[in-house]
């Protein structure tokens, strides 16, 4: 083996472990510039912010749109626009960085070789987010993939899109209701009594699930499986034993502690009124 | 825009009035603002920028439109946190300018209809903001304010409220008169200085598909963990702390007025027995047939009239009192919901 002569076809070992998470508030983002795309284009890059942690996870946290002409063979991209937006978001928060770049449309296309080279100089090892906003294959496609390039000796020959993991739960989504941002229209934000009522409603739900599958179990009309049985044991093991009294004891001063809460702020509240009569009242001197 | 309200002087000179009077009277004549439209992506970003950044309060610019009676929000970015020097102020300015250019090159509705900023247990009351507002309210007819409370998200709420100042409210500031006459004239109590505006939400129908595509099957949410979470003992106690403040700062206010009435009081009893001595003295003077004194003496200080003190900062105070109250009632609200819910647990 004559090995000083031979070239070997290689990737070049980038870390590839990395998988990314995103927040909704990008794909919300994303979508809302997509459907705001000037007439003549079909779709929308932009550059992704985010950080990247110690584990390799990238955090996508925030993007902006990037207004860019496409022809057959060429893309342009407005590089002062994207210079401009970069240095306005890095002012509000500096911990945000570059690290990707998004598209829409479903998959790699032949013009994002040169966008994702020209990302590579602004960031090591970019991520590429493509959100499939025609639902090609009926299918909400959102996937992030990472450049390998593939070299023969010194020279580069192509890149390789490979796909990474992307992690799109949305705990951020939940916190504000996915109600509120899945419907088109929504008349009322839930106050606080209402939302209570919903999840103590969900909770009825779910117990009363439970209850039917142990049920259906016992019965011997579904199979039972080892894992929910622990799940089920597990859960019920989490609600603490507690004697009787001492229950009772410590509901009833919880109850007397918010009862004494209730108290405390209709008197603040009487005080007030009473403030507000006398106030008018000293006016007739 | 104050100065439209003035009533003609003269009825016979009405028709004297150009044609741009008239028009400004006619703009006044505006449908009140009925709803603010918020689309999901515009919450999302004011979300994340007052989370991030918590317990730092931030503010930013509201973009949308205004449509007759409904302000529809669809889009939103954040300010630099401020700091104090000129030369940041400037920088601010330009950092608006250039945000706001930039958004438009890519097609994001470019009006300005208000401004968002965070607060801490939703004790925002304060004259800043009224301020802001009347800067906004100057330029933009059409404003309003929204409001974040990360605080409380964590107790599994959306704490999103819009509002605005009351019209008589604003009237007022610009005279700058909050002596008790005039708050009584216009029949202006605390309760009147904030409206708050009903909020709906609205989403593309992109945002739509995909998010019914992604949500995950889990029947549970975050926010349904937030919300039964047992313990509320940080926020209720911050909630009281702020509320003794509170109540600390408006018997002060009092104070101030007990002792404003004091003065009064003094005051006329002082021109009482001035005029008493004048009249006795005038008396004397009559029977030995000469002029009398005049009863006024505007240059003697006791006639000088002694300012009320404002009672715009009372007015906030009583506020935030009234927010505090009602949230310590909805979060004793809540935790007796759960207590019970954890009594029928624990009796099965």
């Amino acid at each position: 083996m004559a090995q000083t002569k031979v070239e070997i076809l290689q990737f070049a070992s980038s870390a590839t472990s990395v998988n990314a998470r995103v927040h909704p508030v990008v794909l919300f983002n994303i979508c809302d510039c997509y459907v705001r795309r000037p007439d003549q284009s079909d779709r929308v890059i932009g550059t992704l912010l985010g950080s990247v942690s110690s584990d390799g996870t990238v955090e996508i946290q925030n993007s902006y749109a990037v207004p860019h002409s496409e022809s057959s063979d060429q893309v342009a991209l407005d590089i002062e626009y994207h210079q401009n937006m970069y240095l306005s978001h890095q002012k509000v928060n500096p911990k945000e960085v570059i690290v990707g770049w998004y598209s829409t449309g479903l998959g790699v296309s032949g013009g994002s070789a040169l966008i994702h080279e020209f990302y590579s100089r602004e960031v090591t090892n970019p991520v590429h987010l493509t959100v499939d906003t025609g639902f090609t294959n009926a299918d909400a496609g959102i996937k992030a993939y990472v450049s390998v390039n593939l070299s023969l000796g010194e020279r580069t020959l192509a890149a390789q899109f490979n796909e990474i993991p992307l992690d799109l739960r949305m705990a951020e989504a939940e916190r504000v209701g996915f109600d509120l941002l899945k419907m088109i229209k929504v008349e009322k934000i839930p106050n606080d009594l209402e939302a209570m009522e919903s999840s103590i409603a969900r909770l009825n739900v779910l117990i009363d699930d439970v209850y039917s599958y142990v049920n259906a179990v016992v019965e011997g009309e579904i199979a039972p499986d080892n894992n929910i049985g622990r799940s089920i044991a597990d859960a019920l093991a989490a609600v603490p034993v507690i004697s009787a009294p001492a229950f009772d004891k410590l509901f009833n001063d919880r109850l007397q502690d918010n009862a004494l809460l209730v108290y405390l702020s209709s008197m603040a509240r009487t005080q007030l009124s009473i403030a507000e009569r006398l106030n008018t009242a000293a006016q007739v001197l | 825009m104050g100065k439209y309200s003035k009533e003609p002087e003269n009825p016979t000179k009405m028709p004297a009035r150009s044609f741009l009077q008239a028009v400004a009277t006619a703009d006044v004549k505006v449908s009140p603002l009925r709803v603010v439209r918020m689309e999901g992506v515009a919450i999302l970003k004011i979300i994340k920028h007052c989370k991030d950044f918590a317990p730092t309060l931030v503010t930013g610019q509201l973009l949308g439109l205004d449509v007759g009676g409904v302000l529809e929000v669809t889009n939103c970015f954040p300010f630099p946190i401020r700091e104090e020097d000129d030369e940041v102020e400037t920088d601010g300015a330009n950092y608006q300018l250039e945000m706001m250019r930039c958004l438009r090159e890519v097609n994001v509705d470019n009006n300005t209809v208000g401004w968002y900023q965070s607060t801490l247990l939703g004790s925002f009351q304060t004259v800043e903001l009224i301020e802001t507002f009347m800067n906004y309210q100057e330029n933009i007819r059409r404003c309003v304010c929204i409001i974040y409370d990360p605080s409380k998200s964590n107790q599994g709420v959306l704490a999103l409220k819009a509002l605005k100042l009351s019209d008589s409210f604003m009237s007022l500031y610009r005279t700058n008169n909050f002596i008790g006459e005039k708050l009584r004239e216009k029949n202006l109590t605390w309760v009147d200085i904030f409206e708050e505006v009903p909020i709906t939400v609205s989403n593309s129908s992109l945002v739509s598909a995909f998010m019914t595509k992604l949500e995950s099957e889990s029947p549970v949410t975050q926010s349904d963990f937030d919300r039964l979470e047992l313990s509320t003992k940080p926020f209720v106690e911050r909630n009281m702390e702020f509320l003794i403040d509170c109540m600390d700062d408006l018997t002060m206010e009092q104070q101030k007025f007990q002792y404003h009435y004091r003065n009064v009081a003094r005051q006329q009893t002082q021109q009482q027995a001035w005029l008493q001595k004048r009249r006795t003295e005038n008396m004397s003077r009559k029977a030995s047939g000469e002029e009398p004194l005049p009863e006024e003496d505007p240059l003697n200080p006791i006639f000088k009239p002694l300012p009320e003190p404002s009672r715009l900062d009372s007015f906030l105070i009583t506020n935030q009192v009234s927010n505090f109250c009602n949230q310590i009632n909805g979060v004793a609200g809540q935790s007796l919901c759960r207590l019970y819910v954890t009594k029928a647990l624990q009796d099965n």
